[in-house]
């Protein structure tokens, strides 16, 4: 909410300097946002009257005027396509001095001379309209200083306060308000403007009914007669508004604006000729529609409250107004709306339609239910004092027992004091509520301290707990006059798993394989979702903030590669990255959200040095990655060459663990590479609980006697896995094997086309005794017999 | 006899020995088994007794002696040999080393187990939760019930069943409330989603709440606590300043801004020249929401916490701009390492 500080001031003056202000303000809870100024100086302007306006001899735009000062008549050029005889406008003199320093001086137009200039109020600093000069209303004399006609009213060098109010403070949504709050904080009264009610005039009324009495316990309504429209807004209260961020529209609005403003009760006008019959107030009905004030045609739910005619709804209750109904600049009879909508009724209304306003920014949060009676007596003659017209009676519709009641509620000193963790007295208790015009029903004191039975005034219907009060005495008590203390407990000691490792853990095991980690979206564009998941349908955002990021991800792979990707395109030509986090995979059983890792390498294997050539990262830099993760967790994967189109079919392949598929690792298939456009990576993915797992380790013992070495060279078709080999050898030669090395793949010269030679180095040892010849050459024969008969290998 | 004149011959031939194989091919031919000298002890049995013990003596002091100058000679030949090989051994030490890949986490991360490590040195539990919540876990339990205008401040991602990306790791503080009774004490760090991009505001980011529920916890509590986490957390003795605010699941409720790590409160970019920077929001639970997670109000009371941890991240080494958090450019992460 933006408002005038010398608006603020004129209701309650506490001998604060404006930043002190601001800052108690703000530290009591109501944000300010920022400040600017409300007005710019000048000086030299005073209210001229135009006597006479002819047309430039010599310029279609230009009129020549004959302004008067009320002492002196001076011609001046203008092409203000407003400047018309018989209008007050700002004349700025010649020797006059305009915000930006801009000095006026005699001038000659087009061959005609012009003795001052008359202004638009972006020239003078009032406000952004510079479509015409301003029109002043007949109320200023003229020959009167506009700088000191305004000042006079709210002083130029006025700042507007953007606050940024909280959901709970609604009662501080007006100038009435916030006074109230500064004069509750600085313990100074406020000068409320008296409010007069208005006499009918006139006996005209329109019947207004209420169904909906829950959703609108308090509809008031007021016909004026024979208003004039033509005519424009004061000054002083134009100044006002736009001090306050609101635009002149026309002076009905003007004066609903101004209440809403000043006393934070939204009102609306009708143009009673287009109401047809009556006012009734209801939930809507199937069916209903409305084009509102701002043109837009809409469907009305039937959770709406609506302000209806005979014909239908004229106004979504609350929000905003319909087109045919609203006051135009030939209204000559109104409607005034004053009303109390709950809060419950209204919220949620606007953002159904995609609306926010003022009113229903102020009915969301609450309006104090006591106030509409003397609002719509004040906005009665602000309106007549400006356009005219005959008040008619008040039409009122009420519901007594609809009205929140606030209720008594009690605060009990001992757990005042238990709750702020401070020693308050009674005597500061009693004060603070005195100043919140908290009225005390009764109060009793024994010996757990005294107790206050609260009945909280009609504009504080936020408070309806003992919690509430605590809250409402602590906040005058000053937060930062609660002392300091650290909770006393005894927690217990920490339980640290023996079979599991930490995510911390996890990620560090990351870092020292050389990998930096990474944080990615967790919504992601669904094209590349499709492209790495083409048989997943993801869980969709209804409403993302843009297409890019709309669908959940079902696997970490995508982000990981555009971060390779991003990279590269920044000359980032080799890297390792890693990312931790969930992954949603929507299944027959329901959501399951499955914590994952995952990884990508690119580029070089090593960073380019002078003691060795860098080459490419391949497909065993990724799988010794996962391999080393598994180890890490004391677990032993398997890996089964698989096809899912997302990897390279012959680089690629499953992560299995306990016959579980738990993960894959590949190169990115090239189809998807180029699709994507990214130079060849390689990425893995498991799930991290399985890596999360750590086996407990327990000793055994290391063998005292020699370990030999034994190297076989063997020839199998190429189609013949090298785990399979080496699985062969380890079945063969039992408990003697306690290392085995593939050292060696050698295919060309020499061997068939169609076959291999693997390299194997056994290391063989015994627990309890040293191996003889004749036993390292039996096991050796073992390996070469069984890996004869199960892959037709052959010595070489 | 010449037992002079083979110890000159001898010593002379050891002082031109340029090396160790030399050396020791000059001690066979005067000391092997076939040398000289060792020839000289052979042919004593030929002398009268009387002369045997005189001559056997001076042979063996020519012995003593060649050996003598062997050994000098022999380090000092070794030393010039090692001499030799280190000069030949020698690298150019401001070569770069071979260095092992060094990974790193990203700094988000080591804020958040920065986080994490001082609260559970306070026997604070880590509580980790999913993030596709329901209505009821991320608003309708925190006491905001639907069309509360405090669900404007959560700029929500629906999906279409009614379940949401969760706008605050909350939800993970009633599920503990649920499943445990107190004493509570736990922080919810995690990833939470709001519809809002710009310089300070990314649509993920990560947060980390705390919950203390316990027998007599105090406003006061709270402000104890909340100071000591910002001032351990920035190692430095900031001022700190609670200004009243309003949460739907806490009461009373604060913002809590604390004095700009940057100027230490002078006014600069940082902090745009307030000397204070906003980093927390916390307050007592609302009994409502204890009530609603089965807790009894008048036995037990608690407090709240929750910030930004990519804004403390930020403030902790000194990034300037959110978004650079999850670029994920490896020039920029590199740098955390």
């Amino acid at each position: 909410m933006k408002f005038s500080e010398a608006w603020l001031r004129q209701w309650v003056d506490p001998t604060l300097e404006r930043d002190a202000l601001l800052q108690q303000l703000t530290m009591a809870g109501l944000e300010v946002d920022g400040t600017e100024p409300a007005a710019q100086v000048f000086s030299g302007v005073v209210v001229g009257c135009i006597e006479q306006a002819e047309q430039h001899p010599d310029a279609d735009k230009l009129q020549v005027c004959q302004v008067s000062d009320g002492k002196e008549t001076f011609q001046v050029v203008c092409g203000a396509p407003n400047a018309r005889a018989g209008l007050l406008t700002a004349f700025a003199k010649v020797g006059a001095v305009l915000p930006d320093n801009f000095k006026i001086k005699k001038a000659k137009l087009r061959g005609v001379e012009s003795f001052g200039m008359l202004c638009s109020a972006s020239e003078l600093g009032l406000g952004d309209d510079h479509n015409g000069i301003m029109e002043l209303g007949n109320a200023l004399s003229v020959g009167s200083d506009v700088a000191q006609t305004i000042g006079d009213e709210l002083p130029l060098d006025d700042i507007t306060v953007d606050l940024d109010l909280t959901p709970n403070r609604g009662d501080c949504l007006s100038i009435k308000g916030l006074a109230r709050e500064v004069g509750v904080l600085n313990n100074l009264p406020v000068s409320y403007p008296e409010i007069v009610p208005v006499a009918n005039q006139s006996d005209r009324i329109l019947p207004i009914q209420v169904q909906a009495k829950a959703q609108c316990p308090r509809y008031l309504g007021r016909v004026i007669e024979d208003v004039d429209l033509s005519r424009p807004t004061p000054l002083w209260m134009s100044e006002r508004l736009r001090r306050c961020g609101l635009r002149c529209i026309d002076p009905v609005v003007d004066v609903t604006n101004y209440l809403l403003i000043e006393q934070g009760q939204p009102m609306h006008a009708f143009d009673l000729s287009r109401l047809n019959q009556g006012i009734d107030v209801r939930m809507a009905q199937p069916g209903d529609k409305l084009t509102l004030l701002d043109g837009q045609d809409v469907e009305i739910d039937a959770d709406t409250l609506v302000i209806a005619d005979a014909s239908g709804p004229v106004a979504i209750a609350g929000v905003m107004g319909g087109a045919h109904s609203g006051v135009q600049s030939d209204t000559q009879d109104l409607l005034l709306e004053c009303a109390f909508f709950s809060p419950l009724a209204i919220a949620g209304t606007a953002r159904r339609y995609g609306l926010h306003t003022d009113a229903s920014h102020r009915y969301e949060r609450g309006v104090d239910s006591q106030l509409q009676e003397a609002a719509l007596q004040r906005a009665t003659q602000l309106l007549i004092d400006i356009v005219g017209g005959k008040p008619g009676p008040i039409i009122a519709a009420v519901s007594e027992s609809d009205l929140p009641a606030n209720t008594t509620v009690t605060l009990r000193q001992g757990r005042l004091q238990n709750t702020l963790g401070v020693e308050i007295d009674a005597a500061t208790v009693d004060e603070a509520l005195a100043r919140l015009d908290f009225a005390v029903s009764v109060r009793t004191e024994n010996d757990a301290g005294v107790q206050w039975h609260v009945l909280p005034p009609s504009h504080r219907f936020d408070i309806a707990l003992e919690a509430d009060l605590v809250e409402e005495v602590c906040r005058i008590y000053g937060y930062n006059n609660i002392p300091s203390t650290v909770p006393q407990a005894r927690p217990p000691l920490a339980t640290v798993p023996l079979e599991k490792h930490s995510e911390v853990q996890l990620k560090q095991q990351f870092v020292r394989l050389g990998f930096n980690e990474v944080i990615t979206y967790s919504f992601i564009d669904p094209q590349w979702q499709l492209a790495f998941d083409p048989n997943c349908a993801p869980l969709q955002l209804t409403n993302p903030m843009s297409s890019e990021q709309s669908v959940m991800r079902t696997t970490l792979l995508p982000g990981l590669v555009q971060v390779a990707k991003n990279n590269c395109l920044r000359q980032q030509t080799s890297g390792r990255a890693f990312e931790t986090g969930l992954v949603f995979l929507p299944q027959d059983e329901g959501l399951v959200q499955r914590p994952m890792l995952g990884g990508v390498l690119w580029g070089d294997r090593a960073v380019e040095g002078w003691h060795e050539n860098s080459s490419p990262v391949d497909f065993f830099d990724a799988k010794g990655i996962v391999e080393a993760l598994c180890l890490w967790s004391g677990q032993e994967a398997s890996f089964k060459p698989m096809s899912d189109g997302v990897l390279h079919p012959g680089q690629s392949a499953e992560v299995v663990i306990d016959d579980q598929v738990v993960g894959r690792v590949g190169l990115l298939h090239p189809q998807l590479q180029a699709q994507i456009d990214v130079p060849p990576v390689f990425v893995f993915e498991l799930q991290s609980d399985v890596v999360l797992a750590k086996v407990q380790r327990r000793h055994q013992s290391v063998s005292r006697f020699p370990q030999v070495r034994r190297d076989l060279a063997v020839v199998v078709r190429q189609e013949v896995p090298a785990a399979a080999v080496l699985n062969t050898v380890r079945k063969a030669v039992g408990e003697h094997l306690v290392d085995i090395r593939l050292f060696d793949v050698y295919e060309g010269e020499g061997i068939d086309s169609n076959e291999k030679s693997l390299a194997l180095g056994l290391t063989l040892q015994s627990q309890t005794t040293t191996l003889s010849d004749a036993e390292i050459n039996a096991l050796a024969d073992a390996a070469l017999q069984a890996l004869q008969q199960n892959h037709s290998a052959r010595q070489r | 006899m010449d037992i002079e004149d083979i110890l000159q011959r001898g010593q002379q031939q050891v002082a031109q020995a340029t090396d160790l194989r030399a050396l020791d091919d000059v001690r066979v031919e005067f000391l092997g088994k076939k040398g000289e000298l060792t020839a000289l002890l052979k042919q004593l049995g030929g002398l009268d007794a009387e002369e045997r013990p005189k001559v056997g003596a001076l042979i063996n002091q020519a012995k003593v002696a060649l050996q003598d100058d062997i050994n000098q000679r022999k380090e000092l030949l070794q030393q010039q040999e090692l001499a030799q090989t280190l000069q030949a051994d020698t690298v150019d030490v401001t070569l770069p080393g071979r260095q092992p890949q060094q990974g790193g986490l990203h700094p988000v991360t080591q804020a958040m187990y920065r986080i994490e490590d001082i609260f559970t040195g306070a026997g604070y539990q880590v509580v980790a939760g999913r993030e596709i919540e329901n209505d009821y876990y991320n608003f309708a339990a925190l006491n905001i019930p639907s069309h509360h205008p405090a669900r404007a401040m959560h700029d929500t991602f629906y999906f279409g069943d009614g379940t949401l990306l969760r706008t605050h790791t909350s939800p993970s503080q009633v599920h503990t409330m649920e499943q445990q009774a107190p004493p509570i004490r736990v922080i919810c760090p995690g990833r939470v989603y709001r519809r809002d991009s710009d310089l300070t505001h990314s649509p993920m980011f990560h947060q980390v709440e705390g919950l203390v529920v316990d027998e007599g916890i105090s406003f006061a509590d709270l402000k104890g606590t909340v100071i000591d986490f910002l001032q351990r957390f920035f190692e430095k003795d900031l001022a700190v300043q609670f200004r009243p605010s309003y949460f739907p699941f806490t009461e009373p409720s604060a913002e809590v801004d604390v004095q700009c790590v940057h100027c230490m409160g002078k006014g600069c970019r940082v902090c745009s020249h307030t000397g204070w920077l906003e980093v927390m929001g916390c307050g007592l639970v609302h009994p409502n929401v204890l009530t609603m997670s089965g807790i009894d109000t008048e036995v037990h009371s608690g407090f709240a916490f929750g910030f930004g941890v990519d804004r403390l991240a930020m403030l902790l080494f000194e990034v300037d701009d959110l978004r650079l958090f999850f670029d994920n450019d490896m020039r920029f992460l590199r740098q955390f390492a």
